[in-house]
């Protein structure tokens, strides 16, 4: 049977010498991928289900890079798994999802910056973000009924009363901000680590350059439909078993645009801050409150249905130990959502300092895990898209050589 | 696309076929006798239960294997091979009635009824709405497979995507499975299904019933009778592996030729590749296979190269390597290839071994250097040059050597060099049921009114030998639906809309 070396004391992460470089031998995980991948690149049965297929086909050898790329372009759909002949209990047990998943969380962490806050990712499970959001929610709370006000008389949703503006705008611009920085600094050392980009051959220079443009189109409208949670030929991905259902895309969809929409009513209130002038409380049919009660309605749905789905999942799929990471962070999504509710609920009332703190404490948790949680996982599948997408455009070294 | 339910669907219980779905014992008691009893758990089984269930006719499955494993050798499939007269979907061009009846009558060297064989390929130019409709996907051809593009619509993922669908549309439809339910054998009086016995021994009882189980390429003690001894003293079929599942013991095809059944075939006769000869004894699949014997030279323990590498297109040729190697002492043979070769053949599944020199390589894979040295120079001073082009039958081809490469010929020179060793794989054996246009099994040439035969129990009849890719596919899908007909239709169902399909399959 194909290589399956026992490699468990490989396992083990090279210590940091602060320059950045991925270690040259594959971790289990990675040789894993490697090793089923040689099997799939022999099959193909399942080229037709995603990128990662047609990824593969183009290479010959899975070393680290290729491993790392290819585990980022799989979105655990499941649909490989069911059409497997070689799943367990096969003796090849080829689990591709779940061998894929197992590498993506180590590549977040081994891109992760500062390198040493990687370990992070494997704490940001759903206790600890749950602490988090608590802690800081109590914290914001404690430091309002220091001064007296948590329960006070209706402030007509004035929160700057309650915190200041500019304390609040310096304090989330600097976790943003760096939650911003760390993300791209990791997924800049993804891309530049990644294959093809580490081996550009000088005649592909052109046809890279040709490509850009209808490669970054297609990737972003890949992401924005969620193309590969359809299965390849749109009736969705896998679940509990091998029937096909369009849900995950569809609370993904809620989750996505909820969250953008969310985004975009901070950044119109912000505008409305600084350029006009118009301070909060903003009326309910204004701009701000419309889009981010939209939103909100979103991370309501698409978190509570991607939970209720990743609960119900075939536990062949995916990686068991990142339960934690993925509904910690689903968790809190639903939480900023469900408290920012009740804040526009009760911002007329006495409790709004008790929830506007709990409202924070929730966003401020979910700002401080975003660069090491689940949130990066959209960061890197999209620049894994990208890169494929690119790629894909470019001449197959193989096929040019006359398959 | 619509999916229908035949009004006597509609019109039945679903309780009481429901009641006891994924639990066998309560079968009996809650249900009674099915109408259709399907015995296998493949793609001629599944397409027969899902006939007779769309006839209205209550159907009991009995597959042998366990649930991961279910499918038989349909879960290594990946595409059907089909007749069109026009571009259809992800069938490019045009592959004519005439023409896929030639490439069964050049792969089988005449072994094969002219009558059925044009009723499977006519068939296949309709079937696949029918096969969509219960959730089948079609896609282009995989990359490393465009030269059939024009002949075979490919299963996106692959023959257990298929299975999976089937599998479901059939729990849908009411269809009852019952998984690890080995058939031992079938009371059969005057020509006419009575019951089955499980190896349990529990009697199952039915109207009529379709024989879908395999053939006997899983038994080897049985492929070991079947080919002997050999001049050299080997029994031949104790290096075969076997590629597909544990599960086609035979049971039920030795039961029927005992008790009399009209056969087809020769038992060593078999869909027989050329595969790694590390591959494991059962379900390697379509990843064991060796691409790169059209890309170099093949030679056996001896040394010595046996038959010409080059004569055609590989995927018209691989079909016939797996007899050839079973021929070679020991079973036993090596591709060799250099530099040149890798990235032009499907990936090898195992790492070939590699050497620098072709006198290391010898040694590395165990053999005698100095004849496979005379072999490699003797083979290397043949080849007379030519412009290589592996997507043409080229003029690289080799002069005054025995035997000849005739395509593809280039000097073995370009270290590092690579070593791959072969095994014959069979995939399914031949020797089946003799039957006709209806599917029924025949004894003493009078055909059974009840018992029907479907896939590899049959192919035979329209695969004497040879072999050329997807058509198992199509023989599965077209006798399978015939037999779930026929089989509902001897238990008082007719199928609402098959007539016309059937007719234009057999108006040739």
């Amino acid at each position: 049977m194909p290589p399956r070396t026992d490699t468990a004391a490989m396992d083990t992460q090279p210590a940091c010498d602060g320059a950045f470089e991925l270690a040259a031998t594959l971790t289990a995980s990675e040789q894993d991928v490697s090793r089923m991948m040689q099997i799939c690149n022999a099959c193909r049965y399942c080229e037709g289900f995603c990128a990662v297929f047609p990824a593969m086909t183009r290479r010959l050898e899975f070393d680290k890079a290729d491993v790392h790329y290819l585990a980022n372009l799989c979105h655990n759909c499941g649909a490989c798994l069911h059409a497997c002949q070689y799943a367990p209990p096969h003796e090849f047990a080829v689990n591709v999802p779940q061998a894929m998943a197992k590498v993506r969380v180590q590549t977040y962490q081994d891109y992760a910056w500062p390198r040493a806050m990687g370990r992070l990712y494997r704490r940001a499970g759903l206790s600890v973000v749950l602490v988090l959001a608590g802690g800081l929610s109590l914290f914001l709370m404690l430091a309002v009924a220091m001064s007296g006000r948590l329960i006070h008389a209706p402030l007509a949703g004035n929160f700057y009363a309650i915190f200041p503006h500019n304390f609040l705008a310096v304090v989330f611009s600097i976790v943003f901000l760096f939650a911003i920085l760390a993300l791209g600094v990791g997924v800049t050392r993804f891309w530049r680590e990644v294959s093809p980009a580490r081996e550009v051959e000088i005649e592909d220079q052109p046809a890279i350059a040709a490509a850009r443009l209808p490669a970054t189109a297609e990737a972003v409208s890949d992401v924005a439909t969620l193309r590969y949670l359809g299965g390849g030929h749109g009736e969705g991905c896998n679940e509990e078993d091998d029937r096909f259902t369009l849900l995950r895309r569809r609370f993904h969809q809620f989750t996505l645009y909820g969250f953008l929409l969310c985004f975009a009513a901070t950044s119109v209130a912000t505008l409305y801050h600084y350029l006009f002038r118009w301070e909060a409380p903003y009326p309910w049919l204004s701009l701000p409150v419309i889009l981010g009660s939209l939103g909100g309605v979103g991370l309501l749905f698409g978190p509570a249905g991607l939970l209720w789905l990743n609960v119900r999942r075939d536990p062949q799929h995916g990686d068991r130990g990142q339960h934690g990471m993925d509904r910690g962070f689903i968790a809190l999504l639903f939480l900023i959502s469900a408290t920012g509710f009740a804040l526009l609920v009760l911002r007329d009332t006495q409790f709004m300092a008790l929830w506007l703190a709990i409202h924070l404490g929730t966003v401020m948790a979910l700002f401080l895990t975003m660069p090491y949680g689940k949130f990066a996982h959209g960061v890197f599948r999209s620049a894994a898209l990208l890169k494929y997408t690119i790629e894909k455009r470019l001449p197959n070294r193989l096929a040019s050589r006359g398959e | 696309m619509k999916f229908y339910f035949p009004q006597a669907i509609k019109n039945m219980s679903s309780k009481t076929w429901r009641c006891c779905a994924g639990n066998g014992r309560g079968w009996m008691a809650s249900s009674g006798e099915p109408d259709v009893l399907v015995i296998g758990g493949g793609n001629a089984a599944l397409c027969a239960a899902l006939m007779a269930r769309e006839a209205g006719a209550s159907v009991l499955m009995l597959e042998s294997a366990p649930r991961a494993w279910r499918g038989g050798n349909s879960m290594h499939v990946r595409n059907l091979r089909c007749m069109h007269d026009e571009p259809q979907d992800v069938l490019v061009e045009a592959y004519p009635e005439q023409e896929f009846w030639q490439d069964l009558l050049k792969v089988t060297g005449g072994l094969t009824s002219e009558s059925l064989a044009r009723l499977v390929i006519r068939h296949s130019s309709r079937c696949r709405p029918w096969m969509r409709r219960h959730g089948v996907h079609f896609q282009p051809p995989l990359s490393g497979a465009l030269h059939v593009a024009r002949t075979n619509a490919f299963f996106m993922g692959g023959g257990k995507a298929l299975v999976n669908a089937y599998y479901r549309s059939a729990q849908n439809l009411g269809v009852q499975v019952r998984y690890e339910t080995p058939v031992r054998s079938l009371e059969i009086v005057d020509g006419r299904f009575g019951a089955a016995i499980t190896e349990t021994g529990e009697r199952i009882t039915a109207k009529s019933c379709v024989l879908a189980c395999g053939g006997f390429e899983s038994n080897l003690g049985w492929q070991r009778e079947a080919w002997g001894q050999n001049e050299r003293g080997e029994w031949p079929a104790e290096n075969f592996l076997i590629r597909g599942t544990r599960y086609n013991q035979g049971v039920l095809l030795r039961f029927m030729i005992d008790a009399g059944a009209d056969t087809i075939g020769d038992p060593t006769q078999a869909h027989c590749v050329a595969i790694d000869a590390r591959a494991p004894l059962y379900d390697g699949g379509i990843c064991t296979r060796i691409d790169c014997v059209s890309l170099g030279v093949v030679v056996n323990r001896d040394g010595q190269r046996f038959y010409d590498e080059g004569e055609d297109f590989w995927p018209k040729r691989y079909a016939i390597w797996g007899r050839l190697v079973a021929q070679q002492p020991g079973q036993t043979a090596w591709s060799i290839i250099d530099r040149k070769a890798v990235g032009r053949f499907m990936p090898p599944v195992f790492e070939g071994t590699r050497a620098d020199t072709l006198e290391d390589l010898a040694q590395k894979i165990g053999l005698d250097p100095a004849p496979f040295m005379d072999t490699m120079h003797a083979y290397n001073a043949a080849c007379r040059g030519g412009t290589f082009d592996h997507t043409t039958l080229d003029d690289c081809r080799t002069d005054g050597l025995s035997p000849a490469k005739t395509h593809w010929a280039l000097p073995i020179n370009a270290p590092p060099f690579y070593a791959y060793p072969l095994r014959p794989g069979i995939t399914f054996t031949y020797l089946g049921m003799r039957t006709d246009h209806t599917a029924a099994v025949h004894f003493g040439g009078a055909p059974s009114a009840n018992l029907f035969a479907a896939g590899e129990m049959m192919a035979g009849n329209v695969l004497g030998k040879g072999y050329t890719a997807g058509v198992g596919m199509s023989i599965g899908t077209a006798f399978g639906r015939i037999a779930g007909v026929n089989a509902a239709q001897s238990a008082g169902f007719t199928h609402p809309e098959f007539k016309e399909e059937f007719a234009y399959a057999a108006a040739h």
